[in-house]
């Protein structure tokens, strides 16, 4: 996808410094995404990926530095409508039992709007037909499967139809079904100019849909610029799937799906399949 | 007299009218709140904040005392009002600073609610017996005041509580996507700790500080056992709340009993007798082959063990 010369880029972030405690999880990382670009934030864990991309949506405070979002600086005045965060599922349950749909609808509110709109069960409803959970609406989401209670928290960050997706480890411990559910809604959403940026442990399914990566070592951006493999030609829409792995799902959908299966270690004399070197 | 005739009695004496309504309001009431509480896993703040109420109630003691007001206690529940609110919102911003110290600092608020409460109704010249029904409800003295502040708070805990409650519950389900969404966190969390108060200390004559926590929390209970959906359980929660204060109530107007224990013990029993019924009552939700564990790709962890630890 061609990265359109907009007036402000999605996300623009300017020495983003994060400190929790005494220690510097964040130390002075500058990072911006275009409209429309799809941007995979990679490193090893305690990184301090997830940190930012936390900082950036303002859960965890910057110590220094700043954030501009969609052209907004971090507060109530960025455009929290067009904005989707997904983070990382937590499998704490909590007290009270809630259903699939009350949770994706709890999505619809931001920013000053504190009151669901009207329609509100349709537009759950059509978040959760995304994802491939229409039929789990009035499930309780303690009683979903780990990756369905993943697709939810996607769901929750679509139902507002943002333009911006910040997603953290969206398909860690995720299952098959789910995974692949995910990479054909996120390839959807990006042909259709979502601007991306998710956090990821290694490409693995998403990698033809990824145009740039940028990966974090202790706190610092050490690479920024192309996945170190052959995947930024495979992200236009009319991709074919032509790699010979795994190809029991790739059919399905027409989209890249045989990827799903993260054939990294089975496929690893393939010279294309290098995506742990991006991740380490 | 047969037992129609009990009833009309018991429904024409305008102190157990006053109670009735009472009981009806706090029963409707308190599960709003401890819907909230009880998804934010914060159960016992009700307990917190009714002990910290019991200071108030001692210092609109001493200060009714002090303007020479006519009868003594005629500050307590304002007291408790503000002492209520005041403490909630303190808990309110320790639990924002750091999880870990919010445990402490509500078993400080614990104590230092009950012993400010003795000490200063000693200051006041009473004793710790003038506040027996503070801490364990006077539903049968009701006065028409007492029945009107009530009536204003229970109002304003229903509107909050309910109108609110798409955002309460963004706020209590996930308080850090309810950030990344730019809501107004602080100001929902602290909306939430002051109803919690109000709730409190509206509950107080019916049950007692003691067990306002118990009215807000085991309806609550009772109807996750068996609704799957937020808003159901919230609805199903105010259902028993009311069945169980009315009829709590009304049994201690032929036996006495203290109507805070009985309706609380009625309250536990009926968790006991629905928790026992619950395989038949949620028959209708049959499990299908749902396999819980997370299904994850072993390939992707078993790779020369590199992060399998991680």
């Amino acid at each position: 996808m061609s990265t359109q010369p907009q007036p402000a880029p999605a996300i623009e972030a300017r020495g983003v410094h994060v400190r929790l405690g005494s220690s510097d999880i964040l130390r002075g990382v500058d990072l911006t995404v275009q409209r429309g670009e799809v941007v995979a934030l990679l490193g090893a864990n305690g990184s301090g990926k997830s940190t930012l991309v936390r900082s950036l949506v303002g859960i965890v405070p910057l110590a220094a530095g700043h954030v501009r979002l969609l052209g907004s600086a971090l507060g109530p005045q960025v455009p929290w409508a067009q904005l989707g965060y997904v983070p990382q599922r937590v499998s704490a349950q909590t007290g009270v039992p809630s259903t699939a749909e009350e949770v994706v609808a709890s999505g619809l509110l931001h920013g000053r709007r504190v009151r669901l709109p009207r329609g509100w069960r349709a537009t759950a409803r059509e978040a959760l037909d995304r994802v491939g959970l229409a039929d789990r609406a009035q499930s309780a989401v303690h009683e979903l499967s780990g990756g369905q209670q993943q697709r939810v928290l996607i769901a929750r960050a679509l139902a507002r139809s943002p333009e911006l997706l910040i997603l953290d480890e969206p398909v860690a411990g995720v299952d098959q079904p789910s995974q692949e559910a995910f990479a054909a809604t996120l390839a959807e959403l990006t042909r259709g100019g979502m601007t991306v940026l998710v956090v990821l442990h290694e490409l693995g399914a998403l990698a033809p849909l990824i145009q740039r990566c940028v990966v974090l070592r202790h706190g610092l951006v050490v690479h920024d610029g192309e996945p170190p493999h052959a995947t930024a030609a495979h992200a236009g829409p009319d991709h074919e799937h032509l790699h010979p792995h795994d190809s029991q799902q790739g059919l399905s959908t027409g989209i890249d799906m045989g990827l799903t299966d993260a054939p990294l270690t089975r496929h690893a004399p393939a010279p294309t399949r290098t995506d742990r070197g991006a991740a380490s | 007299m047969n037992a129609l005739d009990e009833l009309v009695v018991m429904l024409t004496d305008p102190f157990m009218q006053r109670a009735l309504i009472a009981a009806v309001l706090v029963g409707v009431t308190a599960p709003v709140m401890g819907t909230y509480l009880v998804q934010r896993k914060l159960s016992l703040l009700g307990d917190g904040i009714g002990h910290v109420a019991l200071t108030g109630v001692a210092l609109g003691w001493l200060v009714g005392g002090a303007m020479g007001v006519v009868p003594d206690d005629a500050l307590a529940i304002p007291g408790a009002v503000v002492a209520a609110v005041i403490g909630s919102v303190v808990i309110e911003i320790v639990r924002e600073r750091g999880r870990t110290s919010g445990d402490v600092a509500l078993a400080l608020m614990f104590y230092g609610g009950i012993a400010g409460g003795v000490l200063l109704i000693g200051v006041a010249g009473g004793s710790s017996g003038n506040l027996m029904q503070y801490l364990f409800g006077s539903i049968s003295s009701v006065s028409p005041t007492d029945l009107w502040l009530t009536l204003v708070l229970g109002v304003l805990i229903l509107a909050v509580g309910m109108g609110l409650r798409a955002a309460l519950f963004a706020v209590s389900y996930d308080e850090e996507f309810a950030r990344a969404s730019g809501l107004p966190v602080r100001a929902l969390n602290i909306a939430i700790a002051v109803i919690a108060a109000l709730t409190v200390t509206v509950a107080m004559r019916v049950v007692g500080l003691l067990l306002v926590s118990a009215l807000m929390i085991v309806p609550v209970a009772i109807a996750q056992l068996v609704t799957i959906s937020f808003r159901r359980t919230m609805a199903l929660a105010m259902v028993i709340g009311v069945v169980v204060c009315v009829v709590g109530l009304s049994i201690t107007y032929w036996q006495t009993l203290s109507p805070g224990a009985t309706i609380v013990v009625l309250a536990i029993a009926l968790y006991a007798v629905v928790a026992v019924l619950r395989p038949v009552l949620v028959r209708r939700r049959p499990r299908t082959a749902h396999d819980p564990h997370p299904d994850i790709p072993d390939d992707v962890h078993v790779e020369g063990g590199e992060r399998c630890s991680a």
